[in-house]
């Protein structure tokens, strides 16, 4: 504890009788000065008694003093995201600045914050890729100024761009050490915007879930077409992008308040609370496919080729198209193995050779 | 405390559609004039539906970064954000080029909300285009008030009938300053056109300056090609390039000018925000890249 640290309990005390945070309490009452914590109660002191058991209750006067006058929210999100970063609600103060000596890691999305206790009772958070936590901290490149996660985070390791800030695609190999509080929340909104401020949200029993039906109907211009969309598409649509293998956000919104959707909402740390602009604008494209009539079409392909259709689709919907070897032509999804088929049972006009049976059924 | 958020387009498919939004941001971020600057999208994150809840101040200042009042500015923006009671006419632009500012409760927030007219119909803007014709010839050794002729180019009508207001008002602002011996509207996609350009110019020299907040498939590919600057925008252009006898210096889209925040701030400023010399402090700063630019250029 510093002298600018008592001055300011002191004069929190004197403006307001009593300071109440987090274990600590001290005040003045008619007899003098009171302090207060888990371990402790004094009474009846005089200002230099007074200074003396805050000294000797050095952890919870500093506690108080950087959630109240460092950090200072002024919403209640970002603090409470703070607190949940060092696990404030799991351990009393001593616990928790035994533990913060070490450092206390958490994760948030593909981010790991590790926090430790500076001087004085300061927090310093250090900020890398959950893969990179582990690093030597030499190999990464360092950044400081929170902003530049704009435009660091835009492209993926391989310099693809992500449209969905929540892919779980954040590039690796940088760090943002040492920074503060302050920092913290803004890198990580800047890094995954508003997820802070819905899990808060979601914590308090407040967040303001939009459902597919709703989303869909409020739609105009090009998008006007959505709500033709039935839940079974729906369905499709959120196992195909809200699975946490394509978003860490963990989805809550479904077809309607009435109507789940059976494909799995996710794990994520923090909620979806309605469609994104990428489901929106995928869903238009969907809107106009599903308008198509189902017809039968007749084409000849042995058993094995029909397996290796499906192990092409599977191979693109994981992604896993850049893993598969050169020359590894046991796999379906095998580029030799592609051109083998596309080679047989494509026409001149580079299309399967189909019949349509049953027109005249219609 | 004040904030301010910049809303734009944004793009699933083009990184670099973001980029001037965060620019301009970030000049307005250093004159320290908003507690908060945030950037949203209707294409990225922040999407508009979450951005007001990611800043903690009660005053928020909303500037579209767009060119025209219609679709995006009147329907699409206060309806994501949640703006109740927006009504158009709370803008009263009955041209379609006036539009100023209205106040408003969002839905999600317990803020007010001062909603502005864009950036692209503003009266600031046409010194961003003039600002960009003399950033696209700084270091040349020509005197844009000697024989030059500026085109401004618009998407044209599309969805939205206000979109080549824009483009006229500002081209008729500039024209009646003379600084320019002659000043044409052109479009994409109605008439007159841009592939047409030095017909409708006496003057040798013709600055192309189009009216889009960001480069991307229209300014980079369709229109360096319908010009005829080149036959594969892949293959680049001079700057100047020599088309029919005259010489065409195409600037790419003036929402890249750094003086663009200005119109921002401007924006905000009118609604009745607090910026102190932010305005003159961004003019300034502004004007001394291009004196960097023209430098390097020498």
């Amino acid at each position: 504890m510093n002298a600018t640290q008592f001055d300011a309990l002191l004069s929190a005390i004197e403006s307001d009788g009593e300071v109440a945070h987090d274990g600590l309490l001290a005040g003045v009452d008619d007899d003098g000065y009171y302090i207060e914590t888990p371990d402790e109660h004094r009474e009846a002191l005089s200002e230099g008694e007074l200074h003396d058991a805050a000294a000797a209750a050095s952890d919870h006067v500093t506690n108080w003093y950087y959630w109240e006058r460092v950090i200072d929210a002024g919403d209640e999100a970002r603090e409470a995201f703070l607190h949940w970063i060092e696990r404030a609600g799991e351990h009393p103060v001593a616990e928790r600045y035994d533990a913060l000596a070490d450092g206390v890691e958490r994760t948030w999305g593909e981010l790991s914050i590790r926090t430790t206790l500076g001087g004085d009772g300061l927090r310093t958070y250090d900020v890398t890729h959950v893969d990179d936590a582990q690093a030597d901290p030499t190999t990464l490149d360092v950044h400081r100024d929170p902003l530049d996660a704009r435009e660091l985070f835009k492209t993926d390791d391989d310099g693809r761009y992500r449209p969905l800030r929540t892919a779980p695609t954040l590039p690796t190999g940088w760090a943002f050490p040492d920074i503060d509080g302050h920092d913290l929340v803004r890198l990580v909104d800047f890094t995954y915007p508003a997820t802070v401020q819905n899990w808060q949200r979601e914590r308090e029993g407040r967040l303001d879930v939009t459902h597919w039906r709703e989303t869909a109907e409020r739609q105009t211009g090009i998008y006007d077409v959505l709500d033709e969309l039935d839940a079974d598409a729906v369905d499709w649509i959120a196992e195909a992008c809200c699975d946490d293998s394509q978003c860490l956000r963990r989805r809550e919104w479904e077809f309607d308040e009435g109507h789940e959707l059976a494909a799995d909402g996710g794990t994520g740390t923090f909620p979806c609370r309605e469609p994104c602009s990428l489901v929106v604008a995928a869903a238009r494209k969907w809107t106009t496919l599903e308008d198509e009539t189902e017809r039968t079409y007749q084409l000849d392909l042995t058993l094995s080729e029909l397996r290796q259709l499906e192990e092409i689709v599977d191979a693109v919907a994981e992604g896993r198209t850049d893993e598969i070897r050169e020359a590894d032509v046991y796999d379906g999804a095998n580029r030799y193995r592609a051109r083998y088929l596309r080679a047989k049972r494509f026409d001149e006009e580079g299309q399967f050779d189909v019949t349509e049976i049953d027109r005249e059924n219609e | 405390m004040q904030a301010l958020v910049i809303v734009a387009h944004g793009s699933h498919l083009n990184p670099d559609s973001s980029t001037p939004t965060f620019d301009h941001a970030d000049t307005i971020r250093e004159t320290g004039a908003f507690d908060e600057v945030r950037e949203a999208f209707w294409k990225e994150e922040p999407h508009f539906r979450e951005v007001l809840r990611t800043v903690e101040s009660d005053e928020v200042y909303v500037v579209p970064l767009f060119i025209s009042e219609g679709y995006f500015t009147e329907q699409v923006i206060p309806r994501e954000l949640r703006l109740d009671g927006w009504d158009v006419s709370e803008w009263d632009s009955e041209d379609g080029v006036s539009a100023t500012h209205t106040s408003l409760e969002a839905g999600d927030v317990e803020k007010t909300i001062h909603y502005c007219g864009p950036v692209g119909t503003h009266d600031a803007m046409s010194d961003v285009i003039a600002e960009r014709a003399e950033s696209v010839t700084a270091g040349r050794d020509v005197d844009l008030s000697e024989d030059f002729g500026l085109a401004v180019v618009g998407h044209g009508t599309e969805r939205n009938e206000n979109s080549a207001k824009a483009i006229y008002y500002h081209a008729d602002r500039i024209r009646e300053r003379g600084r320019f011996d002659e000043v044409q509207a052109v479009f994409m996609d109605e008439d007159p056109e841009v592939d047409d350009v030095t017909d409708f110019f006496e003057t040798e020299d013709i600055v192309v300056v189009p009216l889009f907040i960001a480069d991307g498939f229209h300014t980079q590919e369709d229109i360096p090609e319908d010009m005829g600057l080149t036959d594969d925008y892949r293959t680049g252009y001079d700057i100047p390039s020599e088309v029919e006898g005259h010489r065409i210096w195409y600037s790419g889209a003036v929402g890249t000018e750094a003086l663009m925040a200005d119109v921002v701030l401007e924006r905000a400023a009118d609604a009745g925000a607090e910026v102190g010399d932010a305005v003159e402090r961004v003019r300034e700063r502004t004007r001394a890249d291009r004196a960097d630019t023209s430098a390097a250029g020498d």
